[in-house]
């Protein structure tokens, strides 16, 4: 079957006859499917629905408005993931910050914040932790040589999230229909299947883990029709290259070793249980709350911005009122609008509206 | 031995300046007009023209496959050549920051007085100011240029017409991911080099073969995508590429998949997009193909009358996506 071409994958599923939701819970899915132009492809019964994948997305206003806070405090460096830079908290952003003087690094590996911290001993470099399993092993390993190295002006704001709470607390709250998830590929490399298997064994709903490829997400949507025609509901994996069943042992043990679950807020989601990483106590030392017990007051959401509706399925992106005309990557509300993995920011970036 | 470094003093108008010009400068460049040293430089010169400036603040200023001073001579040049213009005479006026090496210095200078030669320009004017320690980065470079316009009409956007073809000379997104690579330590081991080069002896090659071009921009911020959009905005055409003729080399493409960067918004300095008469665009290909900084040209796509002002992508798979200018940074200070 892999040597198929996406055409004829295509036309496999439309003479499924099958009418289904599924969602993607994957920024980077996400990105793939709408640079591909794969939507209009479908048959009219097979619809995509974007779920929260992005991370600098589901990160709470009152967790961005304390990074900024960080950036304006007089010999601090935060260093960051460019997406976080734009996303607009609520006066201000970091890009913001930084223009007005505060001090903002753009790093592309967490390794980078060492050099960072190394570079300038005088000052407090705090790497700002964003992401979902898939990085969460390299940010251990950071923290890890931070504290092997006793780099002592070098601290992290963790605000790493885990994927499947957050899919357990969507369908609990029953707003939307679906039939199954396309699962992420880089976070699965990691897990593996069975923390998935919830999704079958609670609520009677397929999954399929896959790549970013169109090809792939094609063959994972040709393999959940199938299971939805036969009423099957397994936890499947098209992403044979690059994902076992148990996942990778070494990056669980140093994501073990270094973080512990915690509840977690999410934009759109509110508060789930055990749905975040918090450092254990021996890597207290390296914890930017601690270390910097900012009050952050009046933390509030632009009215009528949808990113919580969009995040959890509810609307698309281009149903929000702001889409296009209040909110545009130029001047963004949200952050779904701002990160390069968004739901709104690929809609309005590779699809047609008016 | 101690490294001669820049201070405020070359900066100041008196000797030191006089020395920095008459040992650095004036040497590297054969300009009479600029080694005459007057206050304006004297020229001769009649016809259409064009004239054009660019400022550039690249970070750092050596990169592979090029540095500030290349990028600034091509920068100019290839503006001109966007509107079928010879480039003839440019100016280079050097802001350096104190503490600069002079042998970096010596370096860019080089840099510019071969890519001049290459593309057949004198540099005929220049100034030099020095900034204390600080209040720049190391050098910033601004240059203008003159030329002479060698197509009737000038190419621009409104001359493009529906089913027209767009080509591009090579392939794209080297020069913002060299740039990247000279930042990022963990890129040490791609080879990366940037495209940063003057096209003009490229289109020159076009027009000496008599081959009428509609419209040229070169896709240099923003990428190849935003020069689609911009050229699909202001003929108020529609610009259709198909994803798997654009020429993207694989180290380009695997660093961007490692970043999530889109290779079709990062920034070229040595590529020209090309819109003519689909008639030409085969014999174009030819004309480009042969020429050394074209080897690798490709035909991307055509222009429709619909849907109005938007360029497009049919992807690999079938499918089709809009092409919306870049927003915000990708990545800053490329040049």
């Amino acid at each position: 079957m892999l040597s198929l071409e996406p055409r004829e994958v295509l036309s496999k599923i439309s003479k499924m006859g099958v009418s289904a939701r599924f969602m993607e819970v994957c920024g980077t899915h996400t990105v793939s499917i709408a640079r591909s132009g794969l939507k209009k492809l479908l048959p009219d019964s097979v619809k995509l629905i974007s779920g929260p994948g992005c991370p600098v997305c589901v990160t709470a206003q009152v967790d961005i408005d304390y990074a900024i806070a960080l950036a304006r405090q007089p010999g601090v460096i935060v260093a960051t993931f460019g997406d976080m830079v734009r996303v607009p908290g609520t006066e201000t952003s970091l890009l913001e910050a930084r223009a007005s003087g505060g001090k903002v690094e753009v790093v592309y590996s967490p390794m980078d914040s060492l050099n960072l911290a190394r570079a300038h001993p005088k000052e407090e470099v705090v790497f700002l932790a964003v992401g979902f399993e898939t990085t969460a092993p390299l940010i251990a390993r950071t923290v890890q040589t931070a504290k092997a190295e006793n780099i002592p002006n070098l601290s992290f704001l963790v605000l790493h999230k885990l994927i499947p709470p957050a899919m357990r607390a969507l369908l609990a709250l029953k707003e939307i229909q679906l039939d199954g998830f396309i699962l992420p590929g880089h976070v699965s490399a990691i897990l593996g299947s069975k923390p998935f298997l919830f999704l079958k064994e609670e609520f009677h709903l397929p999954g399929v883990i896959t790549g970013f490829e169109p090809d792939d997400i094609l063959l994972a949507l040709f393999m959940l029709v199938k299971q939805k025609r036969e009423d099957r509901a397994d936890i499947e994996i098209q992403y044979r290259r690059a994902v076992r069943p148990e996942g990778n042992p070494q990056a669980l043990k140093v994501m073990e070793e270094v973080f512990e679950p915690q509840e977690a807020n999410w934009r759109g989601l509110g508060i789930i249980p055990e749905s975040g990483l918090a450092l254990r106590q021996p890597y207290w030392d390296f914890d930017a709350r601690r270390r910097f017990p900012l009050k952050i007051m009046g933390s509030r959401e632009y009215p009528a911005c949808g990113c919580g509706e969009v995040l959890r399925g509810v609307i698309s992106p281009q149903e929000c009122p702001l889409f296009g005309r209040v909110c545009t990557p130029d001047s963004p509300v949200g952050p779904c609008m701002v990160s390069s993995e968004g739901s709104c920011a690929a809609a309005y970036h590779y699809e047609e509206h008016p | 031995m101690k490294k001669e470094i820049i201070t405020l003093a070359h900066g100041s108008g008196g000797r030191p300046t006089q020395d920095l010009i008459e040992r650095h400068i004036l040497p590297r460049f054969d300009s009479t007009p600029l080694k005459q040293l007057l206050d304006s430089a004297l020229l001769e010169c009649s016809g259409r023209l064009a004239f054009t400036t660019d400022a550039f603040v690249v970070h750092p200023i050596f990169f592979p496959g090029g540095d500030i001073g290349k990028l600034a001579v091509s920068g100019s040049i290839n503006d001109l050549a966007a509107v079928a213009a010879e480039p003839l005479f440019l100016s280079a006026s050097l802001i350096l920051e104190e503490g600069l090496e002079v042998e970096e210095l010596d370096r860019v200078l080089e840099s510019m007085s071969r890519t001049c030669k290459e593309a057949g320009v004198a540099l005929v004017t220049g100034d030099t100011k020095v900034v204390e320690k600080g209040a720049g980065d190391k050098l910033y470079i601004s240059t203008s240029a003159i030329g002479v316009r060698r197509q009737i009409p000038d190419p621009q956007p409104a001359l493009i017409s529906p089913g027209d073809a767009i080509l591009v000379t090579g392939p794209i997104g080297e020069h913002g991911m060299a740039v990247l690579q000279a930042r990022e330590s963990f890129f040490c081991n791609l080879e990366l080099q940037s495209d940063c080069a003057p096209v003009w002896p490229l289109i020159d090659s076009l027009l000496k073969a008599g081959l009428k071009i509609n419209a040229m921009r070169d896709p240099t911020r923003g990428g190849l995508a935003t020069t689609l959009a911009e050229l699909a905005r202001e003929s108020g055409l529609c610009l259709q590429a198909e994803e798997d003729k654009i020429p993207i080399g694989e180290t380009v493409r695997a660093a961007c998949d490692m970043l999530g960067l889109d290779p079709l918004y990062l920034a070229c300095e040595g590529r020209m997009v090309i819109i003519l008469p689909k008639k030409n665009a085969e014999k174009a290909l030819t004309v480009l193909k042969g020429h050394p900084l074209g080897t690798q040209a490709m035909l991307i796509g055509e222009c429709l009358e619909k849907p109005e002002g938007v360029a497009l992508l049919s992807t690999r798979i079938g499918g089709r996506r809009v092409l919306a200018p870049l927003s915000g940074e990708q990545l800053p200070r490329i040049c």
